[in-house]
């Protein structure tokens, strides 16, 4: 692969990140959309390598993150019905909801079995016939076309023992509602490359126009990432705002016609909560009429369970960086990496968790710094 | 944080919004039964020995949590160790079930500088396994039993239901004799020491995952199914005060780095770029979205040696037939004691953690 070496190049990373650094005049918040960006941001390090006056902030763009804990528990209730073989993607088994999670179902008897695909989903089903068998559709616009392939498909031999539990969640109004939130910082945007492959970026350039601010396509690797920051920093600094693709090797404007063409045939737009963030008019997908018989929040009755998160987290305020992590009343009494309360206990990286398995190093009332650069 | 009621029950539109960086989850760790994850080799499984079966057994032996223990037989010190296994598929790419009854015993010994010497064989056949499966596993154990120089001198079988097995499970415990002079624990690591690893990390975690998960990768990964006592023995030749081995198993490199740095109360660095890690196995790690330090080797071993011996070791690992690929891959510290931390490819750093449970494949 490629860009294992190509995209990787230690050398190269500190090249750009010597231009960034010649670029910025004064400090920039930007905001990564996607939990991939995320992931990768950590676990290469690159914030550390960026300017001072540059600051990543973290979006919402991880979908096992943002899926509501009202989702979870209805995801909990049907996999606990005997009759059923509950199919979701690796990492959602272990996403906590109010009574447990899925690991917890499985162990006490429940049939929860791992996917790569929601297609396999439909093969189980159309083995089973006398079970029924539900998949978690939980994601944003790069998951959701397998996704509506699966319901069509079971629609079209009439799979009729397989449902999806559908919580799709949609960037670009995640976007103008950060833009439109009193509390926001973000000067720029690194757009999902992923998502971008799918819906191409279009639709971007509306949001770039009304609220004058840089979106720029990125990947993943050090070095698209770095490249993406660079251009949002050129953007910034001579006062334009485009939409960019920094990301040609993926995306192109008009992105997956074929998928976009599946999914308007299948979805249609609705309002969504969103974990960590509170509801977001016309964020979600859900099923069309045509195919809600493969709806399971209808099929399985659980429209009704509602959940509450805790009032005691102030994980928003850690967010916006009002407060401290430690300077919350329920850190490390109520909430812990064991029974978090809130988005950042709950996450291995967020800013609580990070602040509770660290804290034997890192004093709780010193500013934020990174263990890693005592190394 | 805002007020989180649904939209069900609120306006909706227009609510104070709450952004920033919720990222991956991690599980839940209070469970009331067991769950795939205990048997992870992660903290999951380090909980449950820490609070079920230390508080039952304790002693001055297990508390140490060798991969073997070793203890004093009249004027012999001799190493002990059992493990059991329950790998699907039974047969895979580079070995099968029992292969790893064989070489994964013989390597828990081995990590206390040991001689391999005598192996007991438990079976737990399933009603209906194929007689025929089952003679190529007891003959798979014979060749690798002769290959690492072990026999296998006693054993037991027994039959379950139909449905209450997995076709056939296998249990080995060993013995062998530790030499005069070799004191190899999991607390002995010093700062100054420098980090070795015999070859390439994930090789069989990754060919596990291959097969079981009908995934279909460029190159068959091949499981690096292996026995080290051959190897160690050259290591503790030209290095009799090799401080730490351990065979990094379930839960992988970081597992065993972990469970190193807090036991020895130091801190531990290592180089990204150094990994030996196959082209093929970094692929599919990047498809799944593992980190290949979190992936189960079974024919790999890290070693800590003070550094003026460490190339004396690299030379002796590389010349063994299973360590062509021995890399340098780190140092141990004073700093950050517990803590292992990685310099990235990108030249910054962050916490190497071990994993919880098991690693699953990433939507995001």
């Amino acid at each position: 692969m490629k860009h294992l070496t190509e995209y990787r190049d230690g050398e190269k990373a500190k090249r750009l990140a010597g231009e960034i650094q010649r670029l910025v005049t004064r400090p920039w918040a930007i905001m990564e959309v996607c939990g991939g960006q995320t992931h990768s941001i950590i676990r290469n390090g690159i914030d550390q390598i960026l300017p001072d006056k540059i600051e990543m902030i973290h979006g919402p763009g991880c979908p096992v993150c943002v899926t509501p804990l009202d989702v979870i528990d209805k995801a909990l209730a049907i996999a606990s019905r005997p009759d059923v073989i509950f199919c979701s993607f690796g990492d959602m088994l272990r996403v906590p909801g109010s009574e447990g999670d899925l690991f917890k179902v499985k162990a006490a008897g429940g049939d929860v079995r791992v996917v790569y695909s929601p297609l396999d989903a439909v093969k189980i089903a159309r083995e089973n016939p006398d079970r029924e068998v539900v998949f978690l559709a939980i994601g944003f616009e790069t998951t959701a076309p397998a996704n509506a392939m699966a319901v069509k498909l079971a629609h079209d031999q009439c799979v009729d023992n397989f449902s999806a539990l559908v919580s799709h969640v949609l960037v670009p109004p995640a976007i103008e509602a950060i833009m439109n939130s009193p509390g926001n910082r973000v000067n720029a945007f690194l757009a999902a490359g992923h998502v971008c492959s799918v819906t191409g970026f279009d639709h971007y350039r509306p949001l770039c126009d009304r609220y004058k601010v840089p979106i720029v396509i990125t990947g993943f690797e050090p070095l698209d990432l770095l490249d993406g920051i660079r251009r949002c920093v050129a953007q910034l600094e001579s006062g334009s705002a485009a939409v960019e693709n920094a990301y040609p090797r993926v995306v192109s404007e008009q992105g997956n016609v074929a998928a976009q063409t599946l999914l308007d045939e299948v979805f249609e737009t609705t309002d969504r909560n969103w974990r960590g963030i509170g509801s977001i008019p016309h964020s979600g997908w859900r099923l069309r009429d045509t195919y809600r018989n493969f709806d399971a929040e209808s099929k399985f009755d659980v429209a009704a369970i509602c959940t509450r998160e805790s009032t005691l987290c102030r994980a928003g305020d850690v967010l916006k960086g009002a407060i401290k992590p430690n300077q919350c009343e329920a850190f490390g009494k109520q909430c812990t990496p064991r029974t978090p309360l809130g988005a950042t206990m709950v996450s291995g990286e967020g800013a609580c968790a990070a602040y509770y398995n660290y804290g034997r190093l890192v004093p709780l009332n010193a500013p934020d710094t990174n263990v890693a650069e005592q190394a | 944080m805002a007020d989180k009621t649904p939209k069900s029950s609120r306006n909706g539109a227009g609510d104070p919004i709450d952004f920033g960086g919720p990222v991956c989850p991690v599980p839940l760790q209070d469970y009331p039964n067991v769950i795939l994850g205990h048997g992870g080799g992660g903290k999951l499984s380090a909980e449950l020995v820490e609070h079920v079966f230390l508080p039952a057994f304790k002693n001055d032996h297990l508390d140490v949590l060798r991969d073997s223990a070793v203890i004093q037989l009249t004027g012999q010190r001799l190493a002990m160790s059992t493990d059991s296994y329950v790998v699907r598929p039974l047969f895979f790419p580079g070995g099968s079930i029992g292969d790893l009854a064989i070489n994964g015993t013989v390597n828990d010994l081995a990590m206390s500088g040991a001689k391999p010497l005598y192996l007991s064989a438990a079976f737990i056949i399933e009603e209906g396994f194929p007689i025929a499966e089952l003679k190529r596993i007891a003959d798979a154990m014979g060749a690798a039993a002769r290959h690492a120089g072990v026999t296998v001198i006693t054993g037991d079988t027994k039959v379950v239901e139909q449905g209450h097995g997995d076709g056939c499970y296998i249990n080995t415990a060993g013995v062998g004799v530790v030499p005069d002079g070799i004191d190899i624990a999991p607390n002995n690591a010093r700062p100054g020491d420098v980090v070795i690893v015999s070859g390439t990390l994930g090789d069989h975690g990754m060919a596990i995952m291959s097969v079981r998960e009908g995934l279909e990768f460029d190159a068959k990964i091949q499981s690096d199914s292996a026995p080290l006592a051959d190897m160690v023995a050259a290591i503790t030749e030209v290095c009799p005060d090799v401080h730490v081995l351990r065979d990094p198993t379930r839960g992988g490199l970081a597992a065993s780095l972990n469970e190193i740095a807090a036991s020895s109360d130091c801190g531990i660095v290592i180089e990204e770029t150094r990994l030996p890690i196959h082209p093929i196995v970094q692929s599919a790690c990047e498809i799944l979205g593992f980190d290949p330090l979190l992936v189960a080797n079974e024919g790999k071993l890290v070693c800590m040696v003070p550094a003026a011996f460490a190339g004396a070791v690299l030379n002796a690992i590389q010349a063994d037939k299973h360590g062509s690929n021995a890399a340098i891959i780190g140092h141990v510290v004073a700093e950050h004691p517990g803590v292992v931390v990685a310099k990235t490819v990108i030249g910054a750093s962050r916490v190497v953690v071990t994993a919880i449970g098991e690693q699953l494949p990433r939507i995001c």
